[in-house]
């Protein structure tokens, strides 16, 4: 079964650890541009939101590519470059719906999370848990949970004396 | 590459920027951070400026960590001279100010002269430009970076700014980045506003490359690890600093009404504890960069004029500044933080002066006419706190005298008696924290001898309260040391070691919490080593950071000698800690102040192992021993 990356933005502290070493492991670099997770902040309202590749389904990204550039890794179930047949059009970056391809300035081409060849580097470095690797069967119990929670208060509020 | 952060020498008169590599040679004696920083200082600050003209210096400092592959490498340390002491000035800040400097190619900003008009610095992506701050000037710190990201239209950029008190030249005011951090002590923030200099915003992509990434990331995660296993960890992780409040404070360790009570004398003290923040106030826990503990609080205010308004960061010393003067409940205290911080206010000095005024009003000693009519009753503490703020702020009234910290509290006040000397609470001029250290010999001399004036950060010995074995401490400290917390023997000898090895975390970069700080197992020197080796590819041993850090000590020392005189006479805790004992708390606490003998006995012990005469001025040929003698060399 296919593994994603989910993310529990209540459980995020902004730290940008996950940008650090997506960026350290696959650049070789610091530097949170080419990272391919982005944390985007609202500093004055203590929120922060990590994004990243959803590695869809349908995905915008190698629908748009006219060289057939970007293809699943059959493994893995994520989408991956080939940077053999890219040209840089940066199409994919512009189609993406979540903003999730980004441009390497340095090495002049597209980037995304290819989750890093299976150990993810930003859910290995997230200390809350924020970020999580799961199967993707069981990615959406923790959300099913929280609701029978909610459903089991009101019942139980509404059977006390 | 973290090797290649370079100076840069502002010069705000002229309008002239220099940028200039840093020397191996320097690296290796003075590592980064606070170490170059004092060396920096040293050799640009005009002998015996005043403070508050564009002689003075103000120099900022990444860790040469800073923003690499390490534990929270998020520190930015800033220095100069002091208006508040007229010796060195030196403060600490998080978040992320220092990571993005470093990332747009700067590790040292030395900041010279004077603008006429207000101005900021823009530092982006290895340049910087000096640019027209006339529409910032009167704005708070949070409207300020608010203005400067809009006016870029990048919520990425980091700005550190001064509040309206520095402009004001409140020497009290502190230089700040996001909604908590804050290089709060020691007037960095009026050193800022004397060169009408608002803010300094960054913005870097240039990235730092580490000159083993897959090592550094491997070792980081085995320390992120171990760190994590640590119980302060984790207490810090949901409590923050307030984590000890509880105990210091059933403990009868914390200074009410300016050192006169060690028990809480205003009504119920379970309205202060941290459950009750977490009950009414947290909104959760945010973290600086690359930090995994997590112990920024964040809140939302509930009553007043700024209600609704979003804060972080109550920390410890927000309970024991704000709680020691009689705010006793959360909504005070915070609104109290958040107003010193859009004012721009150091608020461990504005709480430690304003008890100081406190008690000299409650001895009578001022009066009405002297307050401009306020009652600074310790009863109506809730109602003062908004007006006494903006008074410092606005540097008008009573609030112009509160600013300038304890010495020139004590210069305007002394002509109403001559005991104001004894009620103000402070060592070489900065203001003491409400901690209760008389009983403990070790925090009474670090926090005596700390080179920028009463302070805990320069070398909280906590391992003192610890009870740990003595053969232990032997083995730690290299020499004998007792373990019980009220003896005077081998305590020279952990304060200094203590010292140094902050000294070392400050170059380093690495947040000091994440040290032997607070946990015997956590990071020090041999990690550091490895931090350094894998980020830097220079190799340091042990001995060598330690050397290091009795470089950097010897040195802040020389600054405050050349530039303030400082010698043995300023390195005494308060005459009050000598006479007056407290009646409550454990046993050992009650009854015990400290012995002026044996006080000077553990001083001359510290002298000898720093190597500093018995004036507590470095020796000949301790500075030959540690390449000091031909200081400033002015290779930067």
């Amino acid at each position: 079964m296919q593994k994603v990356i989910t993310v529990d933005y209540e459980k995020c502290t902004g730290c940008r650890l996950c940008e650090t070493v997506c960026s350290l492991y696959n650049e070789g670099v610091i530097n949170s541009e080419l990272s391919r997770i982005k944390m985007i902040r609202w500093e004055w309202d203590g929120l922060q939101i990590p994004t990243l590749c959803q590695q869809c389904d349908v995905a915008a990204c190698m629908a748009v590519c006219p060289k057939d550039a970007i293809y699943r890794d059959k493994e893995l179930g994520c989408m991956k470059i080939d940077y053999r047949k890219c040209i840089g059009c940066k199409l994919c970056m512009h189609y993406c719906p979540f903003g999730a391809i980004s441009y390497n300035f340095e090495k002049k081409r597209v980037m995304k999370c290819e989750l890093c060849g299976g150990d993810p580097m930003c859910v290995k470095f997230c200390e809350t848990k924020a970020l999580q690797y799961v199967d993707v069967s069981v990615a959406a119990l923790p959300k099913k949970r929280d609701l029978a929670e909610k459903v089991l208060m009101e019942v139980s509020a509404s059977e006390a004396p | 590459m973290p090797l290649t952060g370079k100076v840069a020498i502002v010069d705000l008169t002229k309008g002239e920027i220099t940028k200039i590599s840093i020397p191996e040679k320097l690296r290796r004696l003075y590592l980064g951070g606070r170490g170059l920083q004092a060396y920096l200082i040293y050799n640009h600050l005009k002998p015996g400026a005043d403070p508050l003209s564009p002689d003075n210096v103000l120099v900022v400092s990444a860790g040469v960590l800073t923003g690499a592959m390490a534990p929270a490498a998020a520190r930015t340390q800033w220095g100069g001279k002091s208006p508040i002491t007229g010796a060195i000035a030196s403060s600490n800040m998080g978040g992320y100010f220092g990571p993005e400097l470093k990332f747009a190619g700067f590790e040292h900003l030395v900041i010279k002269g004077a603008s006429k008009k207000p101005v900021y610095l823009w530092v982006n992506d290895g340049e910087i430009e000096i640019r027209d701050a006339s529409h910032l000037w009167g704005k708070d710190t949070f409207e300020t970076q608010q203005m400067i990201r809009e006016e870029y239209g990048d919520e990425d950029i980091k700005i550190a700014c001064i509040g309206i008190a520095g402009e004001n030249l409140v020497k009290l005011a502190n230089f700040r980045t996001g909604p908590k951090d804050a290089a709060g002590r020691t007037g960095t923030g009026c050193i800022a506003g004397s060169k009408k200099l608002k803010a300094i915003a960054v913005r870097g992509r240039l990235g730092l490359r580490p000159a083993h990434p897959q090592r550094a990331l491997e070792y980081s995660k085995e320390a992120f690890d171990k760190i994590m296993m640590t119980k302060v960890a984790k207490a810090m992780g949901v409590d923050g600093t307030s984590f000890i409040w509880n105990v210091t404070n059933s403990s009868g360790l914390l200074e009410w009404m300016n050192g006169q009570t060690n028990r809480f004398p205003f009504g119920d003290w379970h309205d202060m504890t941290i459950e009750r923040f977490h009950e009414e106030y947290s909104l959760g826990v945010a973290a600086c960069f690359n930090c995994s503990v997590h112990c920024r609080h964040q809140f939302r205010l509930k009553e007043g004029p700024r209600a609704g308004e979003f804060g972080e960061g109550p920390e410890y010393n927000t309970q024991t500044a704000f709680g020691t003067f009689g705010l006793n409940n959360w909504e005070d205290m915070l609104q109290g933080w958040h107003l010193a911080n859009v004012y721009g206010i150091d608020t461990t000095g504005w709480c430690n002066a304003v008890r100081g005024v406190m008690e000299l009003y409650q001895r009578g000693i001022i009066d009405k006419k002297v307050t401009g009519g306020l009652d600074l009753s310790w009863s109506n503490a809730k109602e003062i706190t908004p007006k006494l703020m903006e008074l410092t702020a606005k540097n008008e009234g009573i609030g112009a005298i509160i600013g300038q910290g304890p010495l020139g509290i004590i210069s305007e006040f002394s002509k109403y008696s001559d005991k104001v000397g004894y009620y103000i609470q402070h060592c070489k001029g900065l203001g003491k924290l409400g901690n209760v250290d008389r009983v403990q010999p070790s925090f009474s001399l670090g926090i005596a001898t700390s080179t920028r004036g009463a302070d805990h950060l320069r070398s909280r010995p906590a391992l003192d309260h610890y009870n740990l074995p003595e053969d232990v401490l032997e083995k730690l400290y290299g020499g004998k040391v007792s373990g019980d917390y009220t003896s005077y023997e081998g305590k020279a000898r952990m304060v200094r070691w203590h010292e140094l090895t902050y000294a070392v975390v400050d170059c380093v970069g690495t947040c000091k919490f994440q040290t032997v700080f607070f946990s015997p197992h956590l990071p020090a020197y041999e990690e550091w080593s490895k931090y350094l080796l894998y980020n830097t590819g220079l190799e340091f041993t042990t001995e060598e950071l330690f050397e290091i850090g009795e470089r950097v000590y010897t040195l802040e020392k020389m600054i405050n000698y050349r530039e303030a005189g400082h010698a043995r006479k300023d390195d005494y805790p308060p005459e009050r800690s000598f006479k007056e004992g407290h009646k409550y708390g454990l046993e050992p606490v009650k009854g015990r102040h400290l012995d002026r003998k044996k006080y000077d006995k553990m001083l001359d012990e510290y002298y000898e192992l720093h190597g500093w005469d018995n004036n507590g001025v470095p020796a000949p040929e301790t500075l030959k021993k540690l390449e000091l003698a031909k200081e400033p060399s002015h290779i930067v």
